[in-house]
Protein backbone atom coordinates (compact mmCIF):
# COMPACT_ATOMS: atom_id res chain seq x y z
CA UNK A 1 0.00 0.00 0.00
CA UNK A 2 3.04 2.33 0.96
CA UNK A 3 4.82 2.24 -2.13
CA UNK A 4 1.96 1.89 -4.95
CA UNK A 5 1.88 1.99 -8.43
CA UNK A 6 1.19 4.80 -10.33
CA UNK A 7 -2.06 3.33 -11.71
CA UNK A 8 -3.41 1.74 -8.50
CA UNK A 9 -2.68 5.03 -6.72
CA UNK A 10 -4.63 6.56 -9.31
CA UNK A 11 -7.60 3.50 -8.74
CA UNK A 12 -7.27 4.29 -5.01
CA UNK A 13 -7.65 7.57 -5.82
CA UNK A 14 -11.24 7.60 -6.85
CA UNK A 15 -11.89 5.00 -4.59
CA UNK A 16 -11.05 7.29 -2.01
CA UNK A 17 -13.56 10.00 -3.40
CA UNK A 18 -15.81 7.50 -4.13
CA UNK A 19 -15.73 6.61 -0.03
CA UNK A 20 -15.38 10.12 0.85
CA UNK A 21 -19.01 11.23 -1.37
CA UNK A 22 -20.49 8.22 0.64
CA UNK A 23 -18.53 9.86 3.86
CA UNK A 24 -20.18 12.79 3.18
CA UNK A 25 -24.11 11.76 2.64
CA UNK A 26 -23.56 9.03 5.75
CA UNK A 27 -25.04 10.79 8.44
CA UNK A 28 -22.19 10.86 11.63
CA UNK A 29 -25.21 10.25 14.16
CA UNK A 30 -28.19 7.72 13.40
CA UNK A 31 -30.90 6.65 15.51
CA UNK A 32 -32.90 4.12 13.44
CA UNK A 33 -36.87 3.29 14.79
CA UNK A 34 -35.28 3.32 18.12
CA UNK A 35 -37.31 2.51 21.68
CA UNK A 36 -36.32 2.35 24.99
CA UNK A 37 -37.56 1.27 27.65
CA UNK A 38 -36.55 1.26 31.03
CA UNK A 39 -37.52 -1.90 33.67
CA UNK A 40 -37.46 -0.59 37.54
CA UNK A 41 -36.36 -2.53 40.17
CA UNK A 42 -40.32 -3.80 40.47
CA UNK A 43 -40.37 -5.28 37.21
CA UNK A 44 -42.02 -2.39 35.61
CA UNK A 45 -41.96 -1.56 32.17
CA UNK A 46 -41.23 2.50 31.84
CA UNK A 47 -41.14 3.54 27.86
CA UNK A 48 -38.88 6.07 27.40
CA UNK A 49 -38.43 6.57 23.59
CA UNK A 50 -40.55 5.19 21.22
CA UNK A 51 -40.16 4.33 17.59
CA UNK A 52 -37.59 7.73 17.16
CA UNK A 53 -35.25 8.24 14.48
CA UNK A 54 -33.06 11.31 14.23
CA UNK A 55 -30.01 11.23 11.75
CA UNK A 56 -26.84 14.37 12.56
CA UNK A 57 -24.93 14.90 9.48
CA UNK A 58 -21.13 15.05 9.54
CA UNK A 59 -20.10 18.94 11.06
CA UNK A 60 -23.90 19.75 11.81
CA UNK A 61 -25.30 21.01 14.94
CA UNK A 62 -28.32 19.64 16.24
CA UNK A 63 -30.42 20.98 19.39
CA UNK A 64 -33.23 18.77 20.56
CA UNK A 65 -36.09 20.51 22.34
CA UNK A 66 -38.71 18.54 24.13
CA UNK A 67 -40.78 19.17 27.20
CA UNK A 68 -39.17 17.97 30.91
CA UNK A 69 -39.21 13.90 31.02
CA UNK A 70 -40.03 13.25 27.70
CA UNK A 71 -36.80 10.87 27.15
CA UNK A 72 -34.44 14.29 25.72
CA UNK A 73 -31.42 12.07 27.71
CA UNK A 74 -31.92 8.91 27.04
CA UNK A 75 -31.50 9.90 23.41
CA UNK A 76 -27.37 10.97 24.61
CA UNK A 77 -27.08 7.77 26.36
CA UNK A 78 -28.02 6.09 23.31
CA UNK A 79 -25.27 7.46 21.64
CA UNK A 80 -22.78 7.11 23.90
CA UNK A 81 -23.57 3.28 24.12
CA UNK A 82 -24.26 4.02 28.76
CA UNK A 83 -27.30 2.63 27.58
CA UNK A 84 -28.94 -0.09 24.59
CA UNK A 85 -31.58 0.34 22.67
CA UNK A 86 -34.69 -2.09 23.69
CA UNK A 87 -35.40 -2.05 19.77
CA UNK A 88 -34.15 -0.28 16.91
CA UNK A 89 -30.16 0.60 15.63
CA UNK A 90 -27.94 3.32 16.94
CA UNK A 91 -24.77 4.01 14.32
CA UNK A 92 -22.13 6.48 14.77
CA UNK A 93 -20.56 6.74 11.14
CA UNK A 94 -22.47 4.18 9.85
CA UNK A 95 -21.26 1.61 12.52
CA UNK A 96 -24.00 0.14 15.26
CA UNK A 97 -22.85 1.16 18.66
CA UNK A 98 -21.21 -1.31 21.28
CA UNK A 99 -19.70 0.44 24.38
CA UNK A 100 -18.37 3.82 24.24
CA UNK A 101 -17.02 5.21 21.21
CA UNK A 102 -13.52 7.30 21.65
CA UNK A 103 -14.68 10.05 19.16
CA UNK A 104 -17.63 11.20 21.72
CA UNK A 105 -17.06 14.25 23.92
CA UNK A 106 -19.78 14.63 26.59
CA UNK A 107 -20.60 17.83 28.24
CA UNK A 108 -23.47 17.08 31.34
CA UNK A 109 -25.84 19.31 33.51
CA UNK A 110 -24.92 18.84 36.63
CA UNK A 111 -21.19 19.42 37.17
CA UNK A 112 -19.35 16.74 36.35
CA UNK A 113 -15.76 17.95 37.02
CA UNK A 114 -13.91 15.83 39.50
CA UNK A 115 -13.81 17.99 42.71
CA UNK A 116 -10.54 16.44 44.04
CA UNK A 117 -8.38 17.38 41.03
CA UNK A 118 -7.05 20.98 40.26
CA UNK A 119 -8.19 22.50 37.11
CA UNK A 120 -5.27 20.93 35.45
CA UNK A 121 -5.42 17.42 36.56
CA UNK A 122 -9.32 17.89 35.28
CA UNK A 123 -8.56 19.27 32.23
CA UNK A 124 -5.52 16.37 31.84
CA UNK A 125 -7.92 13.64 32.26
CA UNK A 126 -9.25 12.49 29.01
CA UNK A 127 -5.70 12.37 27.65
CA UNK A 128 -3.88 10.61 30.62
CA UNK A 129 -6.58 8.05 30.76
CA UNK A 130 -6.25 7.00 27.47
CA UNK A 131 -2.35 6.56 28.27
CA UNK A 132 -0.55 9.52 26.74
CA UNK A 133 2.47 10.34 28.90
CA UNK A 134 1.78 12.47 31.65
CA UNK A 135 3.99 15.84 30.76
CA UNK A 136 2.73 16.02 27.32
CA UNK A 137 -0.80 15.85 28.65
CA UNK A 138 -0.02 18.72 30.91
CA UNK A 139 1.29 20.60 28.10
CA UNK A 140 -2.11 19.82 25.89
CA UNK A 141 -4.16 20.97 29.34
CA UNK A 142 -2.33 23.74 29.67
CA UNK A 143 -2.64 25.03 26.38
CA UNK A 144 -6.98 24.42 26.46
CA UNK A 145 -7.24 26.00 29.61
CA UNK A 146 -5.58 29.19 28.14
CA UNK A 147 -8.24 28.21 25.40
CA UNK A 148 -11.11 28.71 27.65
CA UNK A 149 -9.54 31.34 29.37
CA UNK A 150 -9.06 29.90 32.67
CA UNK A 151 -5.01 30.80 32.67
CA UNK A 152 -3.67 31.14 36.35
CA UNK A 153 -6.43 28.84 37.47
CA UNK A 154 -4.63 26.07 36.96
CA UNK A 155 -3.74 24.98 40.40
CA UNK A 156 -7.67 25.84 41.61
CA UNK A 157 -9.65 22.87 43.38
CA UNK A 158 -13.29 23.08 41.40
CA UNK A 159 -14.84 24.45 44.48
CA UNK A 160 -12.87 27.78 44.24
CA UNK A 161 -14.34 28.52 40.78
CA UNK A 162 -17.79 29.75 39.96
CA UNK A 163 -20.43 27.82 38.30
CA UNK A 164 -19.33 29.49 34.87
CA UNK A 165 -15.93 28.74 35.06
CA UNK A 166 -16.36 25.13 36.40
CA UNK A 167 -18.07 24.91 32.96
CA UNK A 168 -15.54 26.37 31.14
CA UNK A 169 -13.16 23.87 32.81
CA UNK A 170 -15.82 20.91 31.63
CA UNK A 171 -15.80 22.57 28.25
CA UNK A 172 -11.89 22.20 27.82
CA UNK A 173 -11.96 18.81 29.51
CA UNK A 174 -14.30 17.27 26.63
CA UNK A 175 -12.45 19.69 23.54
CA UNK A 176 -9.07 18.43 24.43
CA UNK A 177 -9.97 15.09 23.36
CA UNK A 178 -11.27 16.61 20.01
CA UNK A 179 -14.09 14.86 20.13
CA UNK A 180 -15.82 14.40 16.04
CA UNK A 181 -19.07 13.86 18.01
CA UNK A 182 -20.18 16.13 20.58
CA UNK A 183 -23.21 15.31 23.01
CA UNK A 184 -24.27 18.07 25.54
CA UNK A 185 -27.10 17.60 27.96
CA UNK A 186 -28.76 20.88 29.29
CA UNK A 187 -24.93 22.17 29.67
CA UNK A 188 -25.85 25.47 30.75
CA UNK A 189 -29.37 25.05 32.45
CA UNK A 190 -27.68 25.78 35.91
CA UNK A 191 -26.07 29.12 35.09
CA UNK A 192 -27.72 32.18 35.14
CA UNK A 193 -29.02 34.12 32.11
CA UNK A 194 -25.48 36.34 31.66
CA UNK A 195 -23.38 33.48 32.20
CA UNK A 196 -25.23 31.12 30.14
CA UNK A 197 -25.48 34.05 26.85
CA UNK A 198 -21.24 34.17 27.37
CA UNK A 199 -20.98 30.13 27.30
CA UNK A 200 -23.00 30.02 24.27
CA UNK A 201 -20.27 32.48 22.80
CA UNK A 202 -17.67 29.98 23.84
CA UNK A 203 -19.16 26.76 22.89
CA UNK A 204 -19.67 28.38 19.21
CA UNK A 205 -16.21 29.67 18.71
CA UNK A 206 -14.38 26.41 19.86
CA UNK A 207 -17.06 24.44 17.61
CA UNK A 208 -15.95 26.69 14.45
CA UNK A 209 -12.47 25.30 15.44
CA UNK A 210 -13.64 21.31 16.21
CA UNK A 211 -16.37 21.05 13.87
CA UNK A 212 -17.75 18.09 15.90
CA UNK A 213 -21.29 16.27 14.99
CA UNK A 214 -23.29 18.07 17.61
CA UNK A 215 -26.45 17.05 19.76
CA UNK A 216 -27.75 19.43 21.84
CA UNK A 217 -29.98 18.64 24.09
CA UNK A 218 -32.03 21.41 26.02
CA UNK A 219 -35.50 22.52 27.41
CA UNK A 220 -34.74 26.14 25.78
CA UNK A 221 -35.91 27.21 22.50
CA UNK A 222 -34.02 30.15 22.41
CA UNK A 223 -30.95 28.78 23.22
CA UNK A 224 -31.86 25.62 20.88
CA UNK A 225 -32.55 28.54 17.65
CA UNK A 226 -29.04 30.69 18.68
CA UNK A 227 -27.04 27.40 18.56
CA UNK A 228 -28.45 25.02 15.91
CA UNK A 229 -28.35 24.00 12.68
CA UNK A 230 -31.30 21.96 13.10
CA UNK A 231 -33.97 22.00 15.85
CA UNK A 232 -35.50 18.93 16.50
CA UNK A 233 -38.89 19.12 18.65
CA UNK A 234 -39.74 16.08 20.36
CA UNK A 235 -42.96 14.71 21.94
CA UNK A 236 -44.29 14.20 25.62
CA UNK A 237 -42.96 11.25 26.55
CA UNK A 238 -42.49 8.40 25.41
CA UNK A 239 -41.10 11.19 22.74
CA UNK A 240 -40.86 10.74 18.88
CA UNK A 241 -39.71 13.25 17.26
CA UNK A 242 -42.66 15.63 16.22
CA UNK A 243 -40.92 18.10 13.87
CA UNK A 244 -38.17 19.57 12.57
CA UNK A 245 -36.96 23.03 11.71
CA UNK A 246 -34.01 24.42 9.60
CA UNK A 247 -32.47 27.05 11.44
CA UNK A 248 -31.21 29.30 8.51
CA UNK A 249 -29.62 32.17 10.67
CA UNK A 250 -26.19 33.22 9.05
CA UNK A 251 -23.02 31.56 10.74
CA UNK A 252 -20.48 32.93 12.29
CA UNK A 253 -23.51 33.99 14.77
CA UNK A 254 -23.07 36.53 17.62
CA UNK A 255 -25.50 35.00 20.38
CA UNK A 256 -26.42 38.13 22.00
CA UNK A 257 -27.27 39.85 18.73
CA UNK A 258 -29.05 36.90 16.76
CA UNK A 259 -31.65 36.81 19.19
CA UNK A 260 -33.22 39.86 18.24
CA UNK A 261 -33.46 39.31 14.24
CA UNK A 262 -36.59 39.02 13.23
CA UNK A 263 -35.99 35.67 11.49
CA UNK A 264 -35.16 34.46 15.46
CA UNK A 265 -38.44 35.69 16.51
CA UNK A 266 -40.60 33.96 13.77
CA UNK A 267 -38.51 30.57 14.61
CA UNK A 268 -38.91 30.89 18.29
CA UNK A 269 -43.02 31.19 17.98
CA UNK A 270 -43.16 28.55 14.97
CA UNK A 271 -41.52 26.62 17.82
CA UNK A 272 -42.88 27.26 20.70
CA UNK A 273 -46.42 26.89 19.31
CA UNK A 274 -45.70 22.91 18.60
CA UNK A 275 -44.02 22.52 22.00
CA UNK A 276 -47.00 24.35 23.66
CA UNK A 277 -48.86 21.57 22.81
CA UNK A 278 -47.01 18.71 24.53
CA UNK A 279 -45.84 20.92 27.21
CA UNK A 280 -49.72 21.50 28.27
CA UNK A 281 -50.79 19.85 31.23
CA UNK B 1 -16.31 66.38 49.78
CA UNK B 2 -16.20 62.74 48.87
CA UNK B 3 -12.93 62.15 49.82
CA UNK B 4 -13.35 63.36 53.27
CA UNK B 5 -16.60 61.07 53.15
CA UNK B 6 -14.26 57.95 51.77
CA UNK B 7 -11.82 58.63 54.95
CA UNK B 8 -14.55 59.13 57.10
CA UNK B 9 -16.26 55.71 55.63
CA UNK B 10 -12.92 53.89 56.40
CA UNK B 11 -12.67 54.91 59.82
CA UNK B 12 -16.10 54.01 60.95
CA UNK B 13 -15.45 50.53 58.91
CA UNK B 14 -11.70 50.06 60.97
CA UNK B 15 -13.85 51.29 64.35
CA UNK B 16 -16.94 48.62 63.11
CA UNK B 17 -14.52 45.88 63.17
CA UNK B 18 -12.05 46.52 65.94
CA UNK B 19 -14.99 45.88 67.93
CA UNK B 20 -16.20 42.78 66.22
CA UNK B 21 -12.65 41.40 66.84
CA UNK B 22 -12.95 42.39 70.50
CA UNK B 23 -16.41 40.93 70.97
CA UNK B 24 -15.52 37.50 69.11
CA UNK B 25 -11.70 37.19 71.65
CA UNK B 26 -13.86 38.26 74.76
CA UNK B 27 -16.40 35.71 73.63
CA UNK B 28 -13.30 32.75 73.56
CA UNK B 29 -12.27 34.15 76.51
CA UNK B 30 -15.26 33.25 78.47
CA UNK B 31 -15.47 29.92 76.64
CA UNK B 32 -12.08 28.48 77.73
CA UNK B 33 -12.59 30.24 81.51
CA UNK B 34 -15.71 28.48 81.60
CA UNK B 35 -14.22 25.02 80.21
CA UNK B 36 -11.34 25.26 82.58
CA UNK B 37 -14.11 26.43 85.72
CA UNK B 38 -16.08 23.05 84.35
CA UNK B 39 -13.09 20.84 85.18
CA UNK B 40 -11.95 22.62 88.66
CA UNK B 41 -15.51 22.43 89.23
CA UNK B 42 -16.09 18.63 88.61
CA UNK B 43 -12.48 17.80 89.57
CA UNK B 44 -13.02 19.57 93.02
CA UNK B 45 -16.05 18.49 94.01
CA UNK B 46 -15.04 14.55 93.63
CA UNK B 47 -11.58 15.10 95.56
CA UNK B 48 -14.11 17.01 98.29
CA UNK B 49 -16.45 14.17 98.30
CA UNK B 50 -14.13 11.76 98.85
CA UNK B 51 -11.93 13.60 101.44
CA UNK B 52 -15.47 14.30 103.35
CA UNK B 53 -16.42 10.48 103.24
CA UNK B 54 -19.39 11.83 101.50
CA UNK B 55 -18.79 8.81 98.51
CA UNK B 56 -16.00 6.12 99.64
CA UNK B 57 -12.95 7.01 98.03
CA UNK B 58 -12.22 2.89 98.31
CA UNK B 59 -14.81 2.25 95.64
CA UNK B 60 -14.76 5.33 93.97
CA UNK B 61 -11.40 6.92 94.16
CA UNK B 62 -10.41 10.14 93.80
CA UNK B 63 -8.39 12.55 91.23
CA UNK B 64 -5.36 13.15 94.01
CA UNK B 65 -5.51 9.50 94.03
CA UNK B 66 -5.35 8.62 90.38
CA UNK B 67 -3.04 11.40 90.28
CA UNK B 68 -0.54 9.48 92.79
CA UNK B 69 -0.87 6.01 90.60
CA UNK B 70 -0.08 7.68 87.35
CA UNK B 71 3.01 9.67 88.98
CA UNK B 72 3.85 6.13 90.93
CA UNK B 73 3.55 4.04 87.26
CA UNK B 74 5.85 6.58 85.18
CA UNK B 75 8.42 6.94 88.13
CA UNK B 76 8.41 3.07 89.65
CA UNK B 77 7.25 1.55 86.99
CA UNK B 78 3.70 -1.02 87.14
CA UNK B 79 3.67 -4.55 88.46
CA UNK B 80 4.15 -5.59 85.08
CA UNK B 81 7.05 -3.46 84.00
CA UNK B 82 7.86 0.01 83.14
CA UNK B 83 4.37 1.75 82.14
CA UNK B 84 5.60 3.52 78.66
CA UNK B 85 6.02 -0.81 77.49
CA UNK B 86 2.60 -1.21 78.73
CA UNK B 87 1.57 1.19 76.57
CA UNK B 88 3.78 0.42 74.06
CA UNK B 89 1.95 -3.09 73.86
CA UNK B 90 -1.31 -2.02 73.69
CA UNK B 91 -0.64 1.18 71.17
CA UNK B 92 1.46 -1.73 68.65
CA UNK B 93 -1.69 -4.30 69.28
CA UNK B 94 -4.21 -1.18 68.44
CA UNK B 95 -2.52 -0.09 65.53
CA UNK B 96 -1.69 -3.59 64.13
CA UNK B 97 -5.12 -3.97 64.47
CA UNK B 98 -6.44 -1.32 62.82
CA UNK B 99 -4.16 -1.17 59.70
CA UNK B 100 -5.37 -4.63 58.92
CA UNK B 101 -9.13 -4.21 60.17
CA UNK B 102 -8.45 -0.68 58.03
CA UNK B 103 -7.45 -2.23 54.87
CA UNK B 104 -9.75 -5.05 54.73
CA UNK B 105 -12.35 -3.32 55.13
CA UNK B 106 -11.57 -0.75 52.36
CA UNK B 107 -10.60 -3.21 50.32
CA UNK B 108 -13.80 -5.48 50.84
CA UNK B 109 -16.19 -2.50 50.52
CA UNK B 110 -15.08 -1.12 47.28
CA UNK B 111 -15.20 -4.79 45.79
CA UNK B 112 -18.91 -5.53 46.99
CA UNK B 113 -19.18 -1.68 46.41
CA UNK B 114 -18.64 -2.08 43.02
CA UNK B 115 -20.05 -5.25 41.80
CA UNK B 116 -23.68 -5.98 42.40
CA UNK B 117 -23.64 -9.77 42.42
CA UNK B 118 -20.91 -9.35 45.09
CA UNK B 119 -22.83 -7.30 47.45
CA UNK B 120 -26.27 -9.17 46.76
CA UNK B 121 -24.53 -12.27 47.67
CA UNK B 122 -22.62 -11.26 50.88
CA UNK B 123 -24.61 -8.46 52.40
CA UNK B 124 -26.75 -10.70 54.15
CA UNK B 125 -24.17 -12.72 55.58
CA UNK B 126 -22.21 -9.32 56.45
CA UNK B 127 -25.52 -8.17 58.15
CA UNK B 128 -25.36 -11.29 60.27
CA UNK B 129 -21.43 -11.20 61.50
CA UNK B 130 -21.85 -7.53 62.12
CA UNK B 131 -24.93 -8.00 64.72
CA UNK B 132 -22.47 -10.75 66.38
CA UNK B 133 -21.16 -8.90 69.58
CA UNK B 134 -17.87 -8.91 68.95
CA UNK B 135 -16.32 -8.94 71.89
CA UNK B 136 -17.24 -11.85 72.73
CA UNK B 137 -14.85 -13.21 69.96
CA UNK B 138 -12.04 -12.00 72.22
CA UNK B 139 -12.60 -15.45 73.98
CA UNK B 140 -12.36 -17.28 70.67
CA UNK B 141 -8.98 -15.54 69.99
CA UNK B 142 -7.04 -16.40 73.27
CA UNK B 143 -8.60 -19.84 73.15
CA UNK B 144 -7.25 -20.50 69.49
CA UNK B 145 -4.18 -17.79 69.40
CA UNK B 146 -2.95 -17.97 72.80
CA UNK B 147 -1.94 -14.95 75.48
CA UNK B 148 0.18 -13.03 72.94
CA UNK B 149 -0.22 -10.52 70.75
CA UNK B 150 -1.74 -11.96 67.89
CA UNK B 151 -5.01 -12.92 70.03
CA UNK B 152 -5.16 -8.63 70.41
CA UNK B 153 -4.58 -7.88 66.86
CA UNK B 154 -7.04 -10.23 65.88
CA UNK B 155 -9.47 -8.89 68.06
CA UNK B 156 -9.29 -4.88 67.27
CA UNK B 157 -9.27 -6.33 62.73
CA UNK B 158 -12.31 -7.45 63.75
CA UNK B 159 -13.70 -4.39 65.68
CA UNK B 160 -12.43 -2.25 62.87
CA UNK B 161 -13.18 -3.77 59.88
CA UNK B 162 -17.26 -3.83 59.70
CA UNK B 163 -17.27 -0.33 60.16
CA UNK B 164 -14.75 1.30 57.80
CA UNK B 165 -16.11 -2.17 55.33
CA UNK B 166 -19.53 -0.44 56.26
CA UNK B 167 -18.49 3.40 55.33
CA UNK B 168 -16.62 2.21 52.34
CA UNK B 169 -18.96 0.49 50.36
CA UNK B 170 -21.63 3.06 51.54
CA UNK B 171 -19.06 5.88 49.85
CA UNK B 172 -18.53 3.86 46.31
CA UNK B 173 -22.44 3.27 46.51
CA UNK B 174 -22.75 7.28 46.79
CA UNK B 175 -20.16 7.89 44.26
CA UNK B 176 -21.27 10.35 41.71
CA UNK B 177 -22.82 8.52 38.40
CA UNK B 178 -22.28 11.45 36.08
CA UNK B 179 -18.35 11.53 37.60
CA UNK B 180 -18.20 7.64 36.60
CA UNK B 181 -19.96 8.19 33.15
CA UNK B 182 -17.99 11.24 32.51
CA UNK B 183 -14.20 9.00 33.50
CA UNK B 184 -16.10 6.87 31.55
CA UNK B 185 -16.01 8.73 28.11
CA UNK B 186 -13.37 10.57 28.62
CA UNK B 187 -11.59 7.24 28.06
CA UNK B 188 -11.14 5.85 31.46
CA UNK B 189 -10.87 1.82 31.89
CA UNK B 190 -13.05 0.58 34.58
CA UNK B 191 -9.87 -0.34 36.78
CA UNK B 192 -9.31 3.54 36.76
CA UNK B 193 -12.72 4.36 37.12
CA UNK B 194 -11.95 2.91 40.17
CA UNK B 195 -8.69 4.58 41.14
CA UNK B 196 -9.39 8.03 39.90
CA UNK B 197 -13.10 8.60 40.56
CA UNK B 198 -14.85 5.93 43.07
CA UNK B 199 -11.78 5.57 45.81
CA UNK B 200 -11.50 9.73 45.89
CA UNK B 201 -15.25 10.39 46.29
CA UNK B 202 -15.34 7.18 48.81
CA UNK B 203 -12.11 8.82 50.83
CA UNK B 204 -14.60 11.41 52.66
CA UNK B 205 -16.40 8.49 54.07
CA UNK B 206 -13.99 5.98 54.58
CA UNK B 207 -12.05 8.53 56.62
CA UNK B 208 -14.85 9.25 58.89
CA UNK B 209 -14.83 5.89 59.69
CA UNK B 210 -11.29 6.16 60.32
CA UNK B 211 -12.02 8.49 63.33
CA UNK B 212 -14.46 6.06 64.68
CA UNK B 213 -12.45 2.51 64.50
CA UNK B 214 -9.25 3.75 65.69
CA UNK B 215 -11.38 3.76 68.99
CA UNK B 216 -12.97 0.45 68.13
CA UNK B 217 -9.34 -1.19 67.64
CA UNK B 218 -8.00 0.43 70.83
CA UNK B 219 -11.24 -1.33 72.68
CA UNK B 220 -10.63 -4.68 71.13
CA UNK B 221 -7.04 -4.57 72.31
CA UNK B 222 -7.71 -3.42 75.70
CA UNK B 223 -10.43 -6.01 76.21
CA UNK B 224 -8.40 -9.06 74.57
CA UNK B 225 -5.75 -8.19 77.76
CA UNK B 226 -8.21 -7.70 79.62
CA UNK B 227 -9.35 -11.33 79.02
CA UNK B 228 -5.95 -12.14 79.45
CA UNK B 229 -2.78 -11.41 78.38
CA UNK B 230 1.06 -10.81 79.63
CA UNK B 231 1.41 -6.88 79.81
CA UNK B 232 -0.76 -4.25 78.20
CA UNK B 233 -2.70 -1.53 79.81
CA UNK B 234 -6.16 -4.03 79.86
CA UNK B 235 -3.97 -6.11 82.47
CA UNK B 236 -2.95 -3.23 84.20
CA UNK B 237 -7.03 -2.55 84.62
CA UNK B 238 -7.86 -6.43 85.09
CA UNK B 239 -4.85 -6.30 87.96
CA UNK B 240 -6.32 -2.68 89.41
CA UNK B 241 -9.87 -4.55 89.52
CA UNK B 242 -8.92 -7.65 90.94
CA UNK B 243 -6.82 -6.09 94.03
CA UNK B 244 -9.67 -3.30 94.35
CA UNK B 245 -7.45 -0.42 93.34
CA UNK B 246 -9.99 1.78 91.85
CA UNK B 247 -7.58 4.77 91.66
CA UNK B 248 -5.52 1.75 89.11
CA UNK B 249 -8.34 1.10 87.09
CA UNK B 250 -9.46 5.15 86.40
CA UNK B 251 -5.45 5.51 86.11
CA UNK B 252 -5.34 3.28 83.19
CA UNK B 253 -8.48 4.81 82.04
CA UNK B 254 -6.60 8.57 81.52
CA UNK B 255 -3.75 6.88 79.64
CA UNK B 256 -5.95 5.32 77.64
CA UNK B 257 -7.52 8.71 76.73
CA UNK B 258 -4.58 10.52 76.21
CA UNK B 259 -3.54 7.58 73.54
CA UNK B 260 -6.65 8.10 71.83
CA UNK B 261 -6.55 11.70 71.55
CA UNK B 262 -2.77 11.58 70.05
CA UNK B 263 -4.64 9.51 67.52
CA UNK B 264 -7.31 11.29 67.02
CA UNK B 265 -4.96 14.17 66.50
CA UNK B 266 -2.93 12.78 64.02
CA UNK B 267 -5.79 10.82 61.73
CA UNK B 268 -7.07 14.16 61.91
CA UNK B 269 -3.99 16.02 60.02
CA UNK B 270 -3.68 12.79 57.75
CA UNK B 271 -7.78 13.80 56.76
CA UNK B 272 -7.04 17.35 56.24
CA UNK B 273 -4.23 16.21 53.92
CA UNK B 274 -5.86 13.81 52.28
CA UNK B 275 -9.14 16.08 51.49
CA UNK B 276 -7.38 19.44 50.58
CA UNK B 277 -9.66 19.69 47.79
CA UNK B 278 -12.97 19.73 49.91
CA UNK B 279 -14.76 23.63 50.21
CA UNK B 280 -13.19 24.70 53.29
CA UNK B 281 -16.14 24.13 56.61
CA UNK B 282 -16.79 27.02 58.05
CA UNK B 283 -18.17 25.54 61.47
CA UNK B 284 -15.47 23.61 62.06
CA UNK B 285 -13.29 27.32 62.71
CA UNK B 286 -13.16 26.29 66.60
CA UNK B 287 -11.68 23.52 65.81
Amino acid sequence: MIHASPETAAISATAAATAAAALASRPAIELINVSRRFISPEGKVIPALRDFSMAVHPEEFCAVVGPTGCGKSTTLSLITGLAKPSAGEVRIDGNIVSGIDPRIGFVFQADAVFPWRNVLDNVAAGPVFRGLPKPQAMDMARDWIRRVGLAGFEAHFPHQLSGGMRKRVALAQTFINEPGILLMDEPFSALDVQTRALMQEELLNLWSVNRASVVFVTHDIEEAIALADRVFVLTKGPATVKAVYEIDLPRPRRVAEARYTPRFIELSRQIWSDLREEVQI
Amino acid sequence: MSSTNSIELEQEIARVEEAAQAAISRRWQLVYALRIGLLVVTLGGWELAGRLQWIDPFFFSMPSMIADQIWVWATEGTSQGPLWEQVLVTLEETVLGFLIGAAGGIVCGILLGRNKLLADVFSIYIKVANSIPRVVLGSIFIIALGLGMASKVALAVVMVFFVVFGNAFQGVREADKNLIANALILGASQRQVTYSVVLPSAMSWILASLHVSFGFALVGAVVGEFLGSRQGIGLLIATAQGSFNAAGVFAAMIVLAVVALAAEFLLTRLENLLLKWRPPQFSDMSA
